[in-house]
């Protein structure tokens, strides 16, 4: 077996807050591996977003990190120098963020923002860089590349600038990229190719991918294997068909039953629902954090609920003996 | 449907939480509460007539100062005219507090008015409020106003109307762009559709949610204010004498100040005390009152 | 049915405004609707779909009287809206938004907000407005407690819930929805779709549901109608829509909803991603760009919005072009 390029063990996210300490990430165990698509899935606040900026060291710098390890390309980030930290990031690991407005600085040109990681990280010259910004651009769809490298970004629409993002975290031909949200901000016809396109270039340059969405219908789409986080934990975790066809936790039966699906959902027939609120995370939780929220919970769920492994890396945190059934009156 | 969290107790204890963990807010609020008090019951608290001359006792120091030299009569000494200086002192405090709290009242409804009305408005009434903040900026305040002082002549009245009328630009620019951005929230077209006249929907939606940001521009020309008359007073132009304006103590001061430093020391240490406690107290509840929750 | 008179009545509605590009540079025309006319009978509920800058919004805003048209008129229950009175108008049309954090004033409690309709309506005395508050509330889900609540103190669910109770509370005769559930999150979604078709069936709403999702549109729409840079490009029953569409671009809107099923791959929607600038829209049809069925004459000629089979309309020259290939049977 070779190595992972992301190996997270027992990854903790602390941040200390007016009434207390939120236990913002517990317990957050990943691995993606080469040519592999990690998907991590979870409503807003369930620390899906902190995951990876701890994994990028991005975080704010009042939260606490803490892990067992995490390994990029078998090299632990956690005792790494902040010298060596910035060689990786934007050279071997790079980033995709939500808004692609925000993330590019509005005073730079395309081209500019697109060589500059290029040269920095002493990939080549001028002129090699330009060569390939124009080369990657053409690459994410982009006609007239080399036009496009001499204009700013408020003269291009969302689409546009979510390409030139990706175009970007290629640039230095990363090992792993981490998109956070990558089409959450684009129109639902534009986020199908995006997508396709994140999909493509994945295989094509056999980067790990680490998507990082609350949209069950990309992970669905996407991920060769999911990982469903709920109040800071990572509660199911294994190969998308099995996670999909056999939840083993309730949380991801919840999610995937809450969805409206055209031909299937009618009018008047009511959507799955999760009844309840996200437990707060300020001072730590005992036992199953879903327990509150979850119809098969029992007396045994209040104790901590140890994380049980099945076939083909399928894991999950609960209790119950099988899989969930949909309660939903006309499953798929 | 269960989705539901008990609320409102623990709610008004964070906001106690918030305003006692603010040291500084806690701090300014019981010297700004102290100068007040003393403002209000002056009379009752003097010990002397702040006007009354003794030419026998002039410029006796304190007690801090010099021991030998110190009368207890005077706990602060006299200035040179023999008056008490604590009774001129806590007579002062009225006149500060008088023309801060006037002047910002003033200053505040003109440039409130304004900033309100451009931002909500927009079009050609913003164009309009533009233009005259713009022209207000291009005055010099300290300028126009010796000049109005010095030809209508200095008093209480003309040094409050001046100075309001020259303040109100901070509270229309602020008051102006955060209207633009509360105008365009769902809110305010929620109740737009409930039926709400626009003067509702200003004082209703729109002016509460500018209130933390009135009292910051508030505490802050205030304190403006107050530095101003004091200035004016040390130049002759403010409040006239025998009034007990801490300004014109400096001023009057300043002629024995080689000799008898303490004498302008002591009022405008109170100018400086009270302009701080005044800043801190608009910062502080500016932090308490922000918008708290997700944003 | 077909003798009474829809609720909501859009006449040839159109809505331009003038776009400055810098302080020199002449304004341009930026058409955000081109002439849209569509109906809601009561009791029914029109789905309205499209992206980012298709003209739905402002539709919406013209319906509520927030912006008025530059051309055409809005009729509600009859009567034009231009000559309502803002409280009349106010009675027959309230809104729902999208954001349940920006759609309720923060300094303001659960009850105050709720019961501001009936205080701005002068209905009732104090003690009516606080029982008629308590009722809506319980009607969407929410505790008597929550009435002394601020909005930071609710979930975005919640806040949602206060909207709509608000929206309700005058029992206006027509709801508008603009992407209700957009900004919330999946199992919230689900919650305040089940309460909308809840109140749906129970009070016989009539209202326009806005979003740029067809999976959730369906849910409550007995119609559906698409919109693509300002204009009805499609419209007809949701079913039919939903399964035999036949505009180039509702398809492609219907394959882009990514449904949870590991074992279909992206879809491939044929759209290509370059949204036209609204401020120069393409000759012709304003899809062919992105249109995969694009021929000669969809680059010329705008194509009308009319019946070609079924029971739905279609603006498209090939949809109009397959119909009449077709050998009827």
């Amino acid at each position: 077996m070779t190595t992972p390029v992301l190996d997270v063990k027992q990854l903790a996210v602390q941040i200390p807050v007016a009434d207390g300490i939120l236990h913002a990430v517990r317990d957050v165990t990943l691995t993606v591996a080469r040519g592999e698509t990690l998907c991590v899935v979870g409503e807003s606040g369930c620390g899906k977003s902190l995951t990876s900026l701890a994994v990028m060291g991005l975080l704010p710098s009042s939260a606490r990190r803490t892990a067992a390890h995490m390994r990029f390309a078998g090299e632990d980030l956690l005792d790494m120098t902040p010298r060596r930290l910035r060689e990786l990031r934007g050279n071997r690991m790079a980033m995709i963020f939500q808004e692609p407005m925000t993330s590019l600085n509005p005073a730079w040109t395309i081209g500019d923002q697109l060589t500059e990681p290029f040269l920095r990280h002493g990939k080549g010259n001028r002129r090699e860089a330009t060569d390939r910004a124009v080369f990657l651009l053409e690459r994410v769809g982009i006609a007239a590349a080399g036009r496009r490298l001499v204009q700013y970004p408020h003269e291009l629409s969302g689409g546009l600038r979510q390409r030139v993002m990706i175009a970007m975290a290629l640039m230095c031909g990363p090992d792993l990229i981490l998109a956070d949200e990558p089409t959450t901000a684009l129109d639902v016809t534009i986020q199908a190719e995006i997508l396709h396109l994140l999909a493509e270039l994945q295989q094509e340059f056999g980067m790990g991918l680490l998507l990082v969405t609350h949209d069950l219908g990309i992970v669905a789409r996407v991920a060769h294997r999911v990982a469903v986080m709920y109040a800071g934990e990572v509660v199911e975790s294994g190969p998308t068909v099995t996670v999909f066809d056999e939840p083993r936790h309730p949380y991801t039966r919840g999610l995937i039953d809450c969805i409206p699906i055209p031909a299937r959902s009618r009018p008047g027939v009511p959507l799955g629902t999760i009844p309840g609120l996200v437990p707060s995370l300020v001072g730590g939780i005992e036992g199953c954090a879903f327990r509150e929220r979850c119809a098969f919970a029992t007396e045994p769920c209040a104790r901590p609920v140890p994380v049980v492994t099945g076939a083909e890396d399928h894991a999950w945190r609960c209790i119950l003996p099988a899989a969930v059934p949909s309660l939903l009156e006309n499953p798929a | 449907m269960s989705d539901i969290t008990a609320p409102t107790g623990p709610k008004l204890r964070k906001k106690r939480g918030r305003i006692l963990g603010n040291s500084g807010l806690i701090v300014a609020a019981t010297v700004l509460g102290l100068i007040t008090l003393m403002a209000i019951f002056a009379p009752f608290i003097a010990p002397h007539d702040p006007y009354a001359q003794t030419l026998d006792d002039r410029l006796i120091p304190p007690a801090f100062i010099d021991a030998e030299m110190a009368d207890p009569r005077y706990l602060l000494g006299t200035d040179n005219l023999g008056r008490d200086y604590l009774s001129r002192l806590i007579y002062g405090a009225r006149i500060s507090l008088l023309i801060g709290l006037l002047t910002m009242l003033v200053s505040g409804v003109i440039g409130t008015v304004l900033g309100v009305a451009a931002g909500y408005f927009g079009g050609r009434v913003d164009t309009v409020v533009s233009f005259l903040i713009t022209t207000r900026l291009s005055l010099p305040v300290v300028m126009v106003a010796l000049a109005v002082v010095a030809v209508a002549g200095g008093s209480l009245q003309v040094v409050v109307l001046v100075l309001g009328l020259l303040l109100w630009d901070r509270f229309a620019v602020v008051m102006r762009s955060a209207t633009m951005q509360l105008r365009n929230l769902e809110y305010v077209a929620a109740a737009q559709s409930v039926g709400c006249s626009t003067p509702r929907i200003l004082v209703g939606e729109i002016l509460p949610n500018l209130i933390p940001a009135l009292v910051v521009v508030a505490s802050y020309e205030m304190a403006q204010a107050i530095l101003l008359e004091a200035a004016l007073s040390f130049l002759g132009l403010g409040v006239q004498p025998p009034l007990p304006s801490w300004g014109l103590m400096v001023a009057e001061a300043k002629e024995v100040m080689l000799f008898d430093p303490w004498v302008i020391l002591l009022p405008g240490l109170a100018i400086c005390v009270l302009v701080l406690a005044i800043n801190m107290l608009g910062d502080g509840i500016r932090d308490v009152t922000a918008p708290e929750g997700r944003s | 049915m077909s003798d009474q008179q829809p609720i909501l009545e859009l006449r040839n509605v159109v809505k331009r405004y003038s776009v400055g590009r810098g302080m020199f540079a002449p304004k341009r025309p930026l058409m955000a609707v081109g002439g849209v006319s569509l109906s809601v009978p009561r009791g029914q509920v029109l789905g309205l779909v499209g992206e980012s800058g298709c003209g739905k919004s402002t539709l919406a805003k013209m319906v509520l009287g927030l912006e008025t048209p530059t051309e055409g008129e809005v009729l509600i229950d009859g009567r034009p809206i231009a000559q309502l009175g803002r409280l009349e108008r106010a009675r027959l049309v309230q809104p729902v938004f999208q954001d349940p954090y920006s759609s309720l004033n923060p300094r303001k409690t659960i009850a105050s907000i709720v019961g501001l309709p009936l205080a701005v309506h002068g209905e009732g005395s104090a003690a009516e407005r606080e029982t008629r508050v308590a009722e809506m509330l319980a009607l969407v889900g929410l505790s008597p407690r929550h009435a002394a609540a601020y909005p930071s103190q609710l979930s975005g669910g919640q806040r949602q819930r206060v909207a709509i109770a608000r929206a309700l509370i005058l029992k206006p005769q027509l709801l508008i929805c603009d992407e209700p559930t957009s900004a919330l999150d999946v199992s919230v979604q689900a919650q305040i779709l089940n309460l909308l078709m809840d109140l749906q069936s129970r009070l016989g709403l009539t209202s326009l549901f806005i979003s740029h999702n067809l999976a959730v549109v369906q849910m409550l729409a007995t119609r559906v109608a698409v919109m693509y840079l300002g204009r009805v490009v499609e419209e007809g029953p949701t079913a039919e829509v939903m399964v035999r569409a036949q505009h180039p671009y509702s398809r492609g809107l219907l394959a882009s909803v990514l449904t949870p099923d590991p074992r279909l791959g992206l879809p491939d929607t044929r759209l290509g991603s370059v949204f036209p600038d609204p401020l120069a829209p393409p000759p012709g049809c304003a899809f062919h760009p992105r249109c995969p069925l694009v021929f000669d004459r969809c680059k010329v000629e705008a194509p009308r919005l009319r019946n070609h089979q079924g029971a739905s309309r279609a603006a498209c020259h090939a949809a109009e072009r397959d119909a009449a290939a077709m050998i009827p049977a």
